[in-house]
């Protein structure tokens, strides 16, 4: 017993003496060994640490990433506990001042609506947005409501009452659904609005992507909207969405850049943009982005310019890790302003 | 040590005195201890009614008693998620307290003698399940069992009858109050059951042996004796499986539905004090929202302190009939 308490602190001692010597000679070789933390999204943890085991391979430089979600990420940058957070909600730019924080984005991901309706496979079903808040008010409350029925001629859809599946939890993916919901439906804006959480008329709630996947693989004659890589993954039932510019989509890689190509990013200051229903022919309508966010003037400067050394690493180099992972890269022109941005935001 | 200080204070330094001194110490470490869970108690309350008081402050009577739980538009009422814990644990313990009461009662009298070891370590085991493991079971193998065999059943049969009719209709989806009060049902027998079974196994052999020797029936030994003589226990027992069922979270906010809705039938999704906050804290931007979340918290702590007071009248009252009637 006793021999364990002298062993215990001393053991102690030994670690910090290694982390101590590791760190010295990493800084002595440059910026590797920098030890860069953040925290906030849980929707870009997947690729954010694919990059960043990838990146701690090539440069050394550890980046310890948190997804305690979006939410708790702004407050942590604010409060400057981490060198940079990741939301999926965009700080407006009088925010971003008050915080003396900048802003940009990093990945983008698709949302899809999903369904279990017997019989019906993937991408046979079309929906339009008024129509999928319409359901999601509780105005259409049967899969053969002439709503439906109209816009899937040809198409077999049972008199059987649409379950409703949405997020319990607070989440930027609820958030980019019922911001597209409240652009596409004026009714859906004055009532529940949009946010991480709102009041939802009707349904129930699964908790996170995983648990909204699997109440719509439960309960037949449901509906949900889930990432889009748990559709890949689970191999769900998706709708087809029409766009702004009247065609319908299906969720893909192809149909999300397509929809970061058309968003009018330059006139966007600080990238605040949310890009749902975007403008191109081809984009998909609820295509959502990761946005990073940094300190303007960094307490600790070389843990800032390994985390922007980093995120350019991750803009210009991580495409493939992202496509595998069902991410979208954002496009070149994109990354080009980004960089500029951030070249003359942090001194 | 103690003995030497007081034989130096001691007025008079006997073994007796000095063993006196000792007990006060005793006295004084256990008695601390018990005032430490106290006031442990009353700090986590105040700390909530605290971190709370923005919510408290800003909807008045209105956060118990409004059903509206918006956070766009800032209106937060707490009648759903107490009313959804209250009902869930309700159904826990109307299908918990018999089955473990059955349980312990087989497992004491009835069983064969080799096969109690056994049952009573496989009841233990389901305590320590955790309660993830609940959840997903309930989601994934309970929920859709639910909605293809029981719901539509409690439906057609029950549904449409006067009184009980609009607790038992609705969509058959299987996620709902029922599920999640049986899940949790499930979930708080190993603790019922266990703590019943020692207590049974405290009661006196010869009061037993005298019972079969008067000829009671099996039933009448366990309605006569063993029950009355263990009531106090056993509602111990029970309170300690609803404390188990009010605070649980994991597995209910897999079953239960997560909606703010407020409705009659037990088919239908709602919402509890514990999943509320396990689902909706991390990303809660808002003081008001965050303040009426840890509101909520303080709130399961009111329901819990009620319960438990009602409890313990009850106890009072059946002491004093029970004094009356012997």
């Amino acid at each position: 017993m006793k021999k364990l308490v002298i062993a215990l602190p001393l053991a102690i001692v030994l670690a910090a003496c290694g982390s101590n010597a590791g760190n010295e000679t990493g800084n002595g070789a440059g910026s590797s060994g920098v030890q860069v933390t953040g925290a906030g999204s849980t929707f870009v943890y997947p690729v954010l640490s694919a990059w960043a085991a990838e990146y701690r391979n090539q440069s050394g430089t550890a980046i310890n990433y948190q997804s305690i979600g979006s939410g708790a990420g702004v407050a942590q940058v604010k409060a400057g506990t981490v060198d940079f957070g990741a939301t999926d909600q965009p700080l407006a730019s009088d925010e971003l001042a008050q915080g003396k924080l900048v802003q940009f984005p990093i990945v983008v991901g698709g949302i899809v609506a999903v369904v279990n309706i017997p019989g019906l496979s993937a991408g046979q079903l079309k929906l339009t947005g008024p129509v999928l808040a319409d359901i999601y008010a509780g105005k259409v409350k049967s899969w053969n409501d002439p709503v439906l029925t109209r816009l899937n001629p040809g198409l077999k859809l049972p008199a059987a009452a649409v379950a409703v599946v949405h997020r319990s939890d607070g989440s930027g993916t609820s958030f980019n659904f019922t911001h597209y919901l409240s652009q596409v439906s004026p009714t859906w804006k004055s009532g529940p609005g949009e946010g991480k959480s709102v009041s939802w008329p009707v349904g129930v709630g699964g908790k996170g992507n995983e648990g909204v996947a699997g109440y719509v693989k439960q309960i037949p004659n449901s509906i949900g909207y889930v990432e889009y890589a748990y559709v890949i993954q689970n191999k769900m039932t998706y709708a087809q969405l029409q766009n702004a510019a009247g065609t319908f989509v299906s969720p893909s890689a192809q149909s999300f850049s397509a929809a970061a190509g058309s968003a009018d990013w330059k006139n966007a200051k600080d990238f605040n943009l949310v890009m749902t229903n975007a403008p191109g022919a081809n984009a998909y309508p609820i295509t959502a982005t990761t946005f990073i966010l940094m300190p303007r003037q960094p307490s600790d400067k070389k843990r800032s310019d390994a985390a922007v050394a980093f995120f350019k690493y991750a803009l210009e180099h991580g495409q493939d890790q992202a496509n595998k992972l069902d991410y979208v890269p954002l496009p070149p022109a994109l990354i080009q302003q980004i960089e500029s941005y951030v070249a003359a935001e942090i001194k | 040590m103690n003995a030497t200080l007081a034989h130096k204070s001691g007025t008079g330094a006997t073994p007796w005195k000095s063993g006196a001194s000792a007990d006060r110490v005793f006295h004084f470490i256990t008695a601390s201890a018990a005032w430490f869970v106290l006031i442990l108690l009353g700090a986590i309350a105040l700390s909530m009614a605290w971190g709370g008081r923005l919510a408290f402050k800003t909807f008045g009577w209105r956060f118990i008693t409004s059903s509206e739980w918006d956070a766009v538009a800032g209106h937060f009422g707490a009648l759903v998620p107490i009313y959804g814990t209250i009902v869930t644990s309700a159904i826990a313990l109307i299908i918990a307290v018999p089955v473990s009461i059955g349980i312990a009662l087989f497992l004491t009298d009835i069983a064969p003698r080799w096969s109690r070891g056994p049952i009573a370590i496989a009841i233990e085991l389901l305590a320590a399940i955790p309660s993830i493991i609940y959840g997903m079971w309930g989601l994934f193998v309970f929920a859709p069992f639910m909605a293809a065999h029981v719901e539509p059943w409690l439906n057609d049969h029950l549904g449409n009858k006067t009184l009980i009719g609009p607790l038992f209709s609705g969509p058959s989806i299987g996620i709902g109050m029922l599920t999640a009060g049986i899940v949790l049902g499930i979930m708080v027998i190993p603790f019922i059951a266990a703590v019943s079974r020692d207590v049974f196994n405290a009661v006196p052999t010869a009061l037993k042996e005298s019972a079969v020797a008067l000829g009671s029936t099996r039933w009448e030994i366990l309605s006569r004796l063993t029950l009355p003589y263990t009531r106090s226990a056993i509602i111990g027992a029970v309170f300690l499986g609803l404390g188990r069922a009010l605070g649980e979270t994991m597995a209910v906010t897999f079953v239960l539905g997560n909606a703010h809705d407020l409705s009659a039938s037990l088919l239908m999704p709602s919402n509890s004090i514990a999943a509320a906050i396990a689902n909706e804290f991390t990303e809660a931007d808002t003081d008001l929202y965050r303040s009426s979340l840890i509101a909520l918290a303080f709130l399961l702590f009111v329901v819990t302190l009620i319960v438990l007071t009602i409890a313990k009248l009850l106890l009072l009252r059946m002491n004093r009939q029970f004094g009356r009637t012997h």
